[in-house]
């Protein structure tokens, strides 16, 4: 087992060549693979020092965490265990990561819900660790399918959120998530989002850098509270003003900290925007009346849909969001400057996702946003869903 | 570290009250580390606020300065409390304490202590679980006995005061049976949870049931308790701190209380294990004890 004293200057305690996140992910050389997401986190998890991991099972996730603590056993990662329950495992989490851990989790669904009470007291304590979050259906009926209903409960968490589509993103995020959430000026946590089983279970190339380098360890005290592990004087937060006065005073200072909390989540945006090439990125015809705003999977069937509706001479472009907090609305005003019309394919039936859009863009973009089409429950989404919700809307009354 | 574990901000020391100046004085953690701090020392330091948010005579108070006067190494102790009447008390001190939520106390603790035993592992760092019998063995029960069973190296301490006090005085768990509380208007309808043997049987490695009418005897179960917990495995000490405000006691009267309950309720019960128990004589013979 490895030592965290084994750690030097310049390798970490598994002997890995430590090295910073823009030599990890813009020039070390890269080999190509043909992985899973969850084989493809542990790459990711492999290469980022990380401290600790916390774990329970549930479908899709669990290949994830035991590939976590295969990393334990093999000495990448520092330390490893099973909790009890997920509401149990995030409150594990945060005594890691308050304790000064770079600290990883994974969960789904139902794990997310029973789990909910953690991530804004997370927020609150401002622990940067990061949370992989592979969504599926919640209950009930019981489900394992692929649904990203959970992803809304996250929304106002005060967390970062970020939303791989595939599995190449779903590895170099988790990477530059770690970095992010440590940046001292922001120094929240981040949760990682992909949807479960398109991309936890499904193998794709992929290109990797070598597994001989690592990211340098997090640096505990660069936080703007300091670690609890008594090394310095304790951060003292829970003043008696703060929680069990009525007066001004305490609604003052909770209401600021909670502007802070999601100040801190704005000011990640340069380095979003440095670590994934933009909070949003964009395919299709740049020049196209017609754009579909998705996250995820749902960027996939859309770019499909999009190149059907090109072989019919319909010019459309997909606005894939990479980020939902902080939410890239300055970009996307940007992105549908001359677009009539757009929709927002989604995995899930509230449509959290058009809310969103709607709500960032209310009185800035004259664009027509059409939520859907919408699936759930574990239904695939074909590009012919998607064009025939473009037809009824360009040729009313005739279809695709 | 941390001989100046709590500082005031010298900007603002002309405006501090007295006491928060003496807490930063006179809490003097360091001064006797060649020899084992105690209750002795009680007159001649400060471990707690006067005016802290505790109703006047609550002796959740006098169990907690007791608690803090005898830590092994108190600036290299980190407690985690919980919500409820405990959580009022330790914004008042000048130790490390870390509030979660209510009842994710040992989970927080676990990852607490595994985190410190990783990143320092030549250093003792103790970390000691301070919550009420409402977190401990209601909402929290689960992740106190899961703790329990992963043989975390923690200490558990539960200020059993058999009511949520700081909700307005609704039966636990812990209540006795037959009391009548609010959410139990014609009495509790079971017995009270024997947490201690609970914890006994889930892995502890020392259990004490017990009152906080002896400040000595509170002292060496605290003593005893982290030290076990540092080398073997949990530790657990359920102690009567009652909410004279409940249960219609003057501020004087929570000693009389305790007292009477020395012999009913909390009639002594002690479990060691043999390892514990081999490694207390190491601890004397070292003057740890």
């Amino acid at each position: 087992m490895s030592k965290i004293t084994d750690m030097t200057a310049t390798k970490n305690w598994s002997g890995q060549t430590l090295v910073t996140a823009d030599h990890m992910l813009f020039e070390a050389p890269r080999t190509k693979h043909f992985m899973t997401g969850s084989e493809v986190l542990k790459e990711a998890v492999k290469r980022c020092t990380v401290d600790a991991s916390v774990s329970y099972p549930i479908t899709p996730q669990s290949e994830a965490a035991h590939l976590i603590g295969e990393l334990w056993a093999e000495g990448y990662v520092g330390m490893y265990f099973r909790g009890e329950n997920e509401f149990g495992v995030m409150a594990e989490v945060a005594g890691c990561a308050m304790a000064g851990s770079r600290t990883i989790t994974t969960t789904s669904g139902p794990g997310t819900l029973r789990a909910m009470e953690n991530f804004p007291q997370w927020s609150g304590t401002r622990i940067p660790c990061q949370l992989i979050l592979m969504a599926r259906g919640i209950n009930s009926p019981l489900t394992i399918q692929p649904d990203n209903l959970e992803v809304t409960f996250m929304l106002e968490t005060g967390c970062m959120i970020w939303y791989a589509e595939n599995v190449q993103e779903l590895f170099d995020m988790s990477i530059a998530a770690f970095i992010v959430a440590e940046k001292p000026d922001v120094h929240v946590p981040i949760v990682t989002v992909v949807d479960g089983f398109f991309v936890s279970h499904t193998r794709e190339s992929v290109m990797l850098p070598e597994d001989d380098i690592a990211l340098f360890p997090y640096e505990p005290y660069k936080s703007p509270l300091p670690p609890i592990d008594s090394e310095t004087p304790p951060g003292r937060f829970l003043r008696d003003p703060f929680v069990m006065k009525s007066n001004y005073i305490s609604y003052a200072t909770h209401a600021s900290w909670q502007w802070e909390v999601r100040s801190a989540v704005e000011r990640s945006r340069p380095y979003a925007e440095h670590f994934l090439g933009g909070l949003l990125h964009e395919t299709g015809d740049l020049d196209a009346e017609i754009a579909f705003i998705t996250c995820g999977t749902a960027s996939h069937q859309a770019k499909e849909g999009q190149r059907e509706l090109a072989k019919l001479g319909i010019k459309s472009k997909v606005i894939k969001l990479r980020t939902i907090r902080p939410f890239p609305t300055k970009e996307l005003v940007k992105s549908l400057e001359g677009i009539k019309h757009a929709w927002v394919p989604e995995f899930n039936v509230v449509g959290w996702l058009e809310k969103e859009v709607k709500t960032a863009l209310y009185g800035k973009s004259d664009t027509n946003i059409i939520g859907g089409p919408r699936v759930a429950g574990g239904m695939s989404l074909p590009a012919e869903a998607i064009i025939q919700e473009v037809m009824e809307v360009l040729n009313p009354g005739k279809g695709a | 570290m941390a001989i100046d574990i709590y500082k005031i901000n010298p900007e603002f020391r002309d405006i501090m009250p007295q006491e928060i100046i003496d807490l930063e004085e006179n809490a003097t953690w360091a001064q006797n580390q060649k020899k084992p701090r105690g209750i002795k020392e009680l007159p001649d330091t400060k471990e707690l606020l006067e005016e802290h948010s505790l109703c006047a005579g609550c002796p959740e108070a006098a169990a907690l300065r007791y608690v803090l006067a005898a830590l092994p190494k108190p600036e290299e102790t980190i407690i985690v409390n919980s919500t409820g009447c405990t959580s009022l008390m330790f914004p008042h001190i000048a130790l490390h304490t870390v509030h979660s939520l209510f009842g994710n106390q040992n989970a927080v603790a676990s990852g607490i202590k595994r985190s410190l035993a990783w990143r320092f592992p030549d250093k003792v760092k103790d970390v000691v679980v301070l919550a009420g019998d409402g977190a401990t063995v209601d909402i929290g029960l689960d992740y106190t006995l899961q703790s329990f069973f992963r043989q975390e190296k923690i200490t558990t301490i539960c200020f059993d005061n058999e009511v949520y006090a700081n909700t307005g005085g609704q039966e636990s768990g812990m209540t006795p049976k037959g009391q009548v509380f609010k959410m139990a208007p014609e009495g509790k309808k079971f017995e009270k949870v024997k947490m201690w043997e609970l914890a006994t049987t889930s892995g502890c490695h020392y259990s004490i049931n017990m009152t906080a009418s002896a400040p000595k005897a509170v002292a060496k179960a605290v003593r005893e308790a982290i030290l076990i917990a540092r080398d073997i495995g949990p530790t657990y000490l359920n102690i009567y701190t009652p909410c004279i405000l409940e249960i219609g006691l003057s501020a004087n009267e929570g000693l009389g209380e305790m007292k009477d309950q020395d012999k009913d309720r909390f009639a002594s019960y002690k479990y060691v294990s043999d390892e514990a128990a081999a490694h207390l004589i190491k601890c004397k013979e070292e003057g740890l004890l």
